[in-house]
């Protein structure tokens, strides 16, 4: 940064966005500097993704311009956007699997008729750009065959290769083990000495931090601030993007753990292709107690959870609820299966909420009785819509959900208005074994607080509680044990007083041997 | 564009209307081509379909087929599944129907003959439909392929069935021997002679019976939560712990049950006989029926009428304007079936812009 000193690569001046009544930004104004790494932190709904897609062409600002490099520029599609050298790298990966990675880089930009010719050029260009950035990767390499933290520095590979000099990162670390997100922050350091510029969007505030030169706060679709890195606290951050203070240690019953709830033993899964999802599972979960189970998403932790709550059979092992064998019975399929787990006693809020925790296109109060439906029928198998509508008003006060209209469709809420729908139907239920899949995936700071009270206060009740989550803070906020997965297999078992991000990034990865 | 955006009002009434009302605009520039005046067709249609008591009345003879294969394919469609099959659910349940007939019509007094005729509709209807629904259920085997295919056999099979076995010896039309008159469904106008000798029956009455039947099953029972939990999110339905296979089983029973109960209008409502091809496409109407009126109750009930009105008032239609061959009909139904099926959504993005615009 010392090398450009404080001149600007982006400026925005006013930027107004509207989608109907909802103000997604509202007179934004920020400087980006040339050669930084400058941090976009906010709630979820803050405008960031907004303004990130204006800059990238995506959408046309309502009022307000967007100056590169001291000059005001109209960008009207994202082809114009990377034209002027701006890249985007997006949560979810734009690859095609089955493609090799110099395949990847090319879609696009292929470079005439004869492929092969300006595949070769590519290829050597590709090499250059790997050992300049210090970029580990194999052009030749096919796309499913690569880490989830590889394919990510593809996606930076793609925009170096189209010669990109700002970069936006949108949540780069949400899929990455500790020791891919050290690395990934090396290539982003080296990337600034080459003189780009990076945005990185994140709501881990740890890494902003760690590698950001400024921070921009957005709350509300506004910027509440833009303070230096260096002169800045986590807890300042916070407090900025939610506008109150934010507790950091919730209060817990000391650590009481009970009669033991669930027991697994030697549980193994394969899936119809004899791949091994699961070998060897094996722990204890006692009342009164969270266990969380760290690890990257994809190592087998939601098939864990699918198994525990009914909705997947396991291949063998033996798994007792309450001293009994759960009943996963005779049957090909877990078909109806979830019923009598739940009737057992077992709760599951499922990691996937769009996906298995709700229907989009019901009333909150229709899913708010989801997976209860029979318990709330009368002899003729009618429902009393009152009594109903009486339990969701109760409970949409008690847990808070806004707005507070049980018969608005709750794919109209927000992701955390969700949650909390999902969770309080779970919590209701009284169960002795709650299982819980990333309980605030896609939900903001201030949701983030209620959701891990409440699930503080399910444990000081009695309530045995399985927790998956690749959130790190999540798991030392929470948990009384943790369980580190990887690739199926359970690698390590800290205690809450033993936590270490290294040693449980290192088990992460798999490394528990060495 | 999703509709979800606009509010109930404008996609439960705006927007059928709208495609209705292309649909005959479309339909009147045809007319027009023909060389007749679109007005004064309509003029006619709606004369001697809804303003004539004795047209309304077959009008809404017609409406009572019409409102069962709607409501099969609407409580399929609640699940998820399309069921294009009702055309030979409904043909098999005819076969049902008269099995039971020739069976008993000569043992049986009217007012048990009567139920259990309706009950072997239902039952072969049902049946027909069951095989698909468990090979969707258990095999993954998609429904509209093999309930299309279940047509093709139903139609063979019931030639078969027709010409080998139930044509009386020394008949020429391919159908079955009447039935005795005990067996006929009582007309209305032995209470509304207004109605005139129509065929209008008491199946019009058992059509808004299961209309209102079908309401509250899907709406208000623990059962219909499950129904439209699986039609609407089949992970989150299995994850509630609803048996998906049994859901998609039990739900075709019903769908074919539904288009089976059709053919006791056709049948025991007017020709008391069974004759090859009386479905004449009733299978087929429902789908539209069922995409127009969006699966509600009332919606079915609605273009079960317009389509009824539609045959009548073209069959009326067809002889005054001889311009106008009676295919029209067909062809005014293929135009609701694109408008209001196929481009259901057409206008729903520029409506939500008005509104937005409106909002500011």
């Amino acid at each position: 940064m010392n090398n450009h000193p404080m001149q600007p690569a982006v400026e925005f001046r006013n930027i107004s966005k509207h989608f109907g009544a909802v103000k997604a930004n509202t007179d934004v104004n920020f400087t980006i500097a040339k050669g930084s790494i400058h941090g976009l932190v906010g709630e979820n709904g803050a405008g960031k993704s907004t303004l990130m897609s204006i800059l990238y062409g995506y959408y046309k600002a309502d009022g307000g311009e967007i100056l590169l490099d001291g000059h005001v520029q109209p960008i009207r599609n994202s082809q114009e956007a990377i034209r002027l050298g701006i890249g985007m790298v997006h949560q979810h990966f734009m690859l095609v699997e089955n493609m090799t990675v110099l395949d990847n880089v090319m879609l696009g930009s292929e470079g005439g008729f004869k492929l092969s010719a300006h595949r070769a050029a590519t290829e050597a260009k590709l090499r250059e750009i790997c050992t300049r950035y210090k970029l580990d990767v194999d052009p030749l390499a096919t796309i499913h065959d690569l880490s989830v933290g590889a394919q990510q520095r593809v996606e930076i590979l793609k925009q170096i290769y189209r010669s990109a000099n700002i970069l936006i990162l949108d949540e780069p670390t949400a899929v990455l083990t500790a020791q891919e997100t050290a690395s990934l922050f090396e290539i982003l350091r080296l990337f600034k000495d080459q003189g780009k510029t990076i945005v990185l969007i994140t709501h881990k505030l740890q890494e902003i931090l760690d590698i950001t030169d400024t921070v921009t706060v957005m709350r509300g679709g506004r910027v509440i601030g833009a303070v230096p890195t260096a002169g800045t606290t986590k807890e300042e951050l916070a407090n900025m993007m939610v506008g109150r203070p934010i507790e950091n240690n919730l209060p817990r019953a000391p650590y009481n753990p009970g009669a033991p709830v669930l027991h697994v033993e030697s549980l193994q899964l394969q899936d119809d292709q004899q791949v091994k999802l699961l070998r060897d599972i094996g722990f204890t979960l006692r009342a009164g107690e969270i266990v969380a189970i760290a690890g990257v998403s994809g190592n087998g932790q939601s098939e864990l959870m699918e198994i525990l709550s009914g909705m997947r059979l396991p291949t063998s092992g033996k798994i007792a609820f309450l001293g009994k064998d759960l009943p996963y019975g005779k049957g090909h399929d877990a078909d109806g299966l979830p019923r009598t787990f739940r009737e057992l006693g077992i709760a599951h809020i499922p990691e996937d909420r769009l996906r298995n925790g709700v229907v989009k296109n019901f009333s909150v109060m229709h899913n708010t009785i989801l997976g209860y439906q029979d318990k709330l029928k009368n002899r003729w198998g009618l429902f009393n819509f009152k009594a109903i509508a009486a339990r969701c008003a109760d409970l949409m006060k008690t847990f808070d959900v806004r707005p507070a209209n049980g018969d608005l469709r709750i794919g109209l809420l927000s992701g955390g208005n969700q949650q909390k729908v999902v969770i309080a139907r779970e919590v209701l239920a009284q169960p002795k074994l709650m299982l819980v899949g990333q309980p605030t995936r896609g939900v903001d700071i201030g949701t983030i607080e209620s959701i891990h009270k409440q699930l503080l206060a399910l444990r000081d009740s009695g309530v045995a509680i399985l927790l998956v989550s690749v959130e790190l803070e999540e798991v030392r906020a929470l948990a009384d044990r943790i369980l580190v997965m990887c690739g199926g297999v359970i690698t390590g078992e800290l205690k809450i007083e033993e936590f270490d991000t290294t040693r449980i990034g290192l088990l992460m990865g798999g490394m528990h041997k060495s | 564009m999703n509709n979800n955006d606009l509010p109930r009002w404008a996609t439960a009434f705006v927007l059928p209307v709208l495609n209705l009302l292309s649909a005959m605009l479309v339909a009147a520039l045809v007319i027009y081509l023909l060389g007749e005046s679109p007005s004064e067709s309509l003029g006619i249609l709606v004369n001697s379909a809804i303003l004539n008591p004795e047209g309304l009345s077959y009008t809404l003879f017609y409406a009572s087929t019409f409102i069962f294969t709607g409501l099969s394919v609407s409580i399929a469609m609640q699940a998820g599944l399309f069921n294009i099959g009702s055309e030979g659910q409904m043909y098999i349940g005819g076969l049902g129907l008269t099995l039971a007939m020739l069976a008993f019509d000569s043992s049986l007094p009217g007012w048990a003959l009567i139920p259990v005729a309706i009950g072997g509709a239902a039952l072969f209807g049902g049946l027909w439909a069951l095989l698909p629904g468990y090979l969707q259920a258990k095999r993954g085997s998609h429904i509209v392929v093999t309930t299309i295919m279940f047509n093709f056999i139903a139609a063979s099979l019931m030639n078969f069935i027709i010409v080998k076995y139930l044509i009386p010896a020394g008949q020429e039309s391919t159908s079955s021997r009447a039935f005795a008159d005990i067996g006929a469904m009582p007309r209305l106008n032995t209470w509304f002679p207004i109605l005139g000798e129509t065929p209008l029956n008491v199946s019009f009455l058992l059509a808004i019976v299961a209309l209102a039947i079908y309401g509250v099953m899907v709406w208000r029972s623990s059962w219909g939560f499950k129904l439209r939990a699986t039609g609407l999110n089949q992970h989150a339905a299995h994850y509630a712990g609803i048996r998906i296979s049994k859901m998609i089983i039990t739900v075709m029973l019903i769908s074919g049950a539904l288009a089976g109960l059709g053919s006791v209008n056709s049948i025991m409502g007017s020709t008391h006989y069974l004759s090859m091809n009386f479905v004449g496409g009733a299978g087929f109407v429902g789908i539209a029926i069922a995409l127009m009126g969006r699966q509600h109750p009332v919606g079915i009930f609605l273009s079960a009428v317009l389509f009824g009105a539609l045959i009548q008032g073209g069959f009326d239609l067809s002889l005054e304007k001889p311009n106008i061959p009676t295919e029209t009909f067909i062809f005014i139904q293929g135009l609701i079936i694109l408008f209001c099926g196929a481009m259901e959504n057409f206008y729903a993005p520029a409506i939500s812009a008005m509104l937005k615009r409106r909002k500011g």
